[in-house]
């Protein structure tokens, strides 16, 4: 975990290094991720329930053999409405060597920056606790938020990954 | 090149190994006094592969050990060398020694210099030893007269009694042209004979004295049996994609009851070919990882031995039921928990001759494991004929070590005991066991490969361990059960039978479910308070019970609907998520939907917990 930290760290510090990020959409707030993170992009299907997990995981699905956990980062930060549509989004991220999917309400775009475009991160008024945030960045005169889905996923706080699994992946 | 090259020493390593295994296996079946000599020579045979091999690729130190151990194994079965116990012994070590030394060279580090001094020593202090007494014999019966005229002899074959002396020979019958020196230079390493194995050495000519040349002559063909080496990854991906093919085959036989029309019937005969087919081959890719479990069982007759010898008792190992397969996964992680255990059974089990003769039980202990199908599962037990397990020390222990144990429970439960971390009865800590390490890791290590392990003991007349393990850890035979539209399959082997039960046979004691079936209670669990959903029904009388048996305790599982067998292909949740309690894994559907797979030992803790609660 620390050493993908680390990684990524160093990709915001490189400055003439362009960065890919895929920017979707939670509740009226636009986030963004490392593009690289991303496996796949479908729409939401019903999932499996899970006994005894907090609400923002929804439960497993079937992804092509791998059963694999979806999780709505609504519920979780409370912003906007947990519904789901034919609209409602679920990116499939490849992180720590495990298979996440994360139920969003739309993915909008592919954006390029340079590391000198990205700010850093404000330390309060943004839905999630800024260890999990890369900085901030104005496209179009919206504010992005850069998610860093890594440290976001691997949280204790989602509790996705047990203690002795994360030391295990460092 | 040096790729090239690696890929040679993989197969000589392999190889080499599995000679040296050929070797143990032979000494301890060999009939000291009188000494098969066909089994000696498969055993030179091995010995001289090893060494032909190392010596291509340089691998000096097993080319030392196993050149002396040549030359004496070359002296035994030319029945020039009387083999006894400790003869054996030393050959043991060795080969003990050469198994190091591979390791080493496999895993590239720095051999051990000292310990191949040291065994390439004894070993030629043994050779010369022989090559004395040999003389000496010949001597006496007058055979001296051969010293001189060595090449007057016959050509090959017909070495006399001088050919051990010159243990540097590759070929038999080259020997009377070496120098008579009567010592013999280990170190010197004679170009390595890279031909790939010797003749088996045909004596005819009968050496003074043994009178009984025998059966040297007897062909030394060893039956090879036709099979090839294949990369265990592969397997792994070839399981992996046939558990796919099964899952596509489900959704596609779901899909075909769809349709009607008169291409159906048609559709219906393909599918049910290709039912059988998957089928089939199903089965057939999971034997290819099935393996005897001699694999490990054959270790165990060194293992007593060395021990009966080291703690001053007399054992003898019986197996039995070494051809029962199992999957090669389980057998690799079968091998600490086993030796484990019979360590135990002879460290603490079996007792010292005196007292067994005191105890009017035969001098000689025995141990005997056993390998059975039962069911779906596989039984191993370890049976030995000591004394048994002592509850009043075991109890005695919990209470030092602060367990809380209740009163009145029964010898299982007392037994299980054993299992707790820290936790030994043995008298006196050696250095085999009683150091209380062990046994909470055996178990631990059997539960992680879905097994369980139960205990059987009488005072005085032994104890008996028994394992229990499912036939494979990839493919689950299960029942679907639902509750409201969420499918959960139960193992097969749990279950014991599905009623719907009649309101009368449901009672209800503070609030929980009791079921009478032919005359017993069986506690209820009810499968949608465990998974928090919303059933269909609340009452057990309107949907199913399916009664369970779980290792410590028996309950029924009410749930909405039996939803009909199927084969689970298990996955792992904690791949992309974590354990997930009372959950075992899951399994895809055919429909390509995710059903947990239950797992019914830790439900049934949710049952003790209950029923404890009711009778306080």
């Amino acid at each position: 975990m620390n050493k993908s930290k680390t990684e990524s760290e160093k990709a915001v510090d490189a400055e003439s290094q362009p960065q890919e990020f895929l920017s979707f959409v939670l509740g009226n707030e636009h986030y963004a991720l490392d593009i690289m993170s991303v496996k796949e992009i479908r729409g939401y299907e019903p999932v499996t329930k899970i006994a005894k997990a907090p609400a923002f995981i929804k439960g497993v699905l079937n992804l092509r053999g791998d059963v694999v956990p979806i999780i709505d980062l609504r519920i979780k930060f409370d912003i906007g409405e947990p519904v789901y549509n034919e609209f409602t989004i679920v990116i499939m991220l490849n992180v720590l060597n495990r298979i996440v999917g994360i139920v969003v309400d739309a993915v909008s775009d592919v954006v390029t920056l340079q590391g000198d475009e990205i700010l850093p991160p404000p330390e309060f008024g943004v839905a999630f606790d800024s260890n999990y945030l890369k900085g901030l960045a104005t496209i179009d005169e919206k504010m992005l938020i850069l998610v860093d889905i890594e440290a976001l996923i691997g949280s204790e706080e989602l509790g996705l990954i047990t203690n002795t699994d994360a030391i295990a992946q460092g | 090149m040096s790729v090239d090259m690696n890929q040679f020493h993989d197969v000589f390593f392999e190889e080499s190994q599995e000679h040296l295994d050929e070797m143990e296996k032979l000494l301890l079946t060999l009939n000291v006094s009188e000494p098969d000599a066909e089994e000696l020579n498969s055993i030179f045979r091995a010995a001289h592969s090893i060494k032909g091999g190392s010596g291509i690729f340089g691998f000096d130190a097993l080319t030392r050990v196993t050149h002396v151990m040549e030359s004496l194994l070359d002296l035994a079965r030319n029945h020039k060398m009387v083999l006894t116990h400790s003869i054996v012994d030393q050959f043991l070590s060795t080969v003990d020694t050469l198994k190091t030394i591979l390791a080493n060279y496999k895993a590239q580090v720095d051999q051990d210099d000292s310990l191949i001094a040291n065994t390439t020593q004894s070993l030629q202090h043994l050779l010369a030893d022989q090559q004395e007494l040999n003389q000496k014999k010949a001597d006496e019966q007058g055979f001296g007269f051969f010293d001189q005229p060595q090449t007057s002899l016959k050509q090959d074959d017909s070495f006399g009694f001088f050919d051990e002396v010159a243990p540097q020979q590759h070929d038999d019958g080259f020997g009377f042209f070496e120098p008579l020196t009567g010592q013999e230079h280990p170190t010197e390493l004679s170009q390595p004979n890279a031909e790939p194995e010797t003749k088996p050495v045909k004596s005819e000519l009968k050496t003074p004295n043994v009178s009984t040349a025998s059966d040297a002559s007897k062909n030394a063909v060893s039956a090879e049996a036709s099979s090839i080496r294949v990369d265990t990854n592969k397997v792994d991906l070839l399981v992996n994609m046939v558990g796919e093919l099964v899952i596509t085959q489900s959704m596609l036989s779901l899909i075909g009851q769809q349709i009607t029309g008169p291409m159906s019937e048609k559709l219906q005969t393909a599918l049910g070919e290709l039912v059988r087919n998957t089928r089939e081959i199903q089965d057939a890719v999971m034997s290819i990882r099935m393996l005897p479990i001699s694999f490990v069982f054959n270790r165990f007759p060194r293992l007593v031995r060395d021990l009966s010898t080291k703690l001053g008792k007399q054992i003898q190992l019986e197996i039995e039921g070494g051809n029962t397969e199992i999957d090669k996964s389980l057998i690799e992680k079968l091998a600490d928990p086993l030796t484990h255990l019979v360590r135990n059974s002879i460290d603490h089990g079996i007792e010292s001759p005196e007292k067994r003769l005191a105890a009017g039980k035969p001098e000689k202990g025995t141990v005997i494991l056993r390998a059975q199908h039962r069911g779906g599962n596989i039984q191993i037990s370890i049976i030995d004929d000591g004394a048994g397990l002592c509850r009043e020390r075991i109890l005695a222990k919990a209470a030092e070590n602060s367990i809380a144990v209740p009163d009145n429970s029964t010898d299982k439960e007392v037994w299980q005991l054993i299992f707790a971390p820290g936790f030994s009865t043995a008298e006196q800590v050696t250095d085999v066991s009683g150091r209380g390490v062990g046994m909470d890791v055996v178990k631990r290590n059997i539960t992680s490969l879905g097994g369980h392990i139960e205990i059987e003991s009488t005072a005085g007349e032994g104890a008996t361990f028994h394992i229990f393990l499912p036939l494979t850890l990839a493919i689950l035979d299960g029942m679907g059960v639902s509750v409201a539209d969420s499918l959960f399959v139960i193992p097969l082997v749990n279950i014991v039978e599905s009623i719907q039960p009649e309101p009368s046979q449901v009672k209800t004691i503070k609030g929980e479910y009791l079921l009478r079936v032919r005359e017993e209670y069986w506690p209820l669990l009810c499968l949608y308070k465990e998974m928090q959903l919303t059933p269909r029904y609340t009452q057990p009388e309107h949907g199913i019970v399916v009664l369970i048996e779980s290792n410590s305790t028996r309950f029924g599982l009410f749930v909405d609907a039996l939803e009909g067998q199927q084969q689970a292909v298990i996955k792992s949740l904690e791949k992309h998520y974590k354990r997930v309690p009372g959950v075992a894994g899951a399994s895809i559907m055919g429909d390509g939907g995710v059903a947990l797979i239950l797992d019914v030992e830790s439900l049934s803790k949710q049952v003790k917990h209950t029923l404890m609660k009711d009778m306080s």
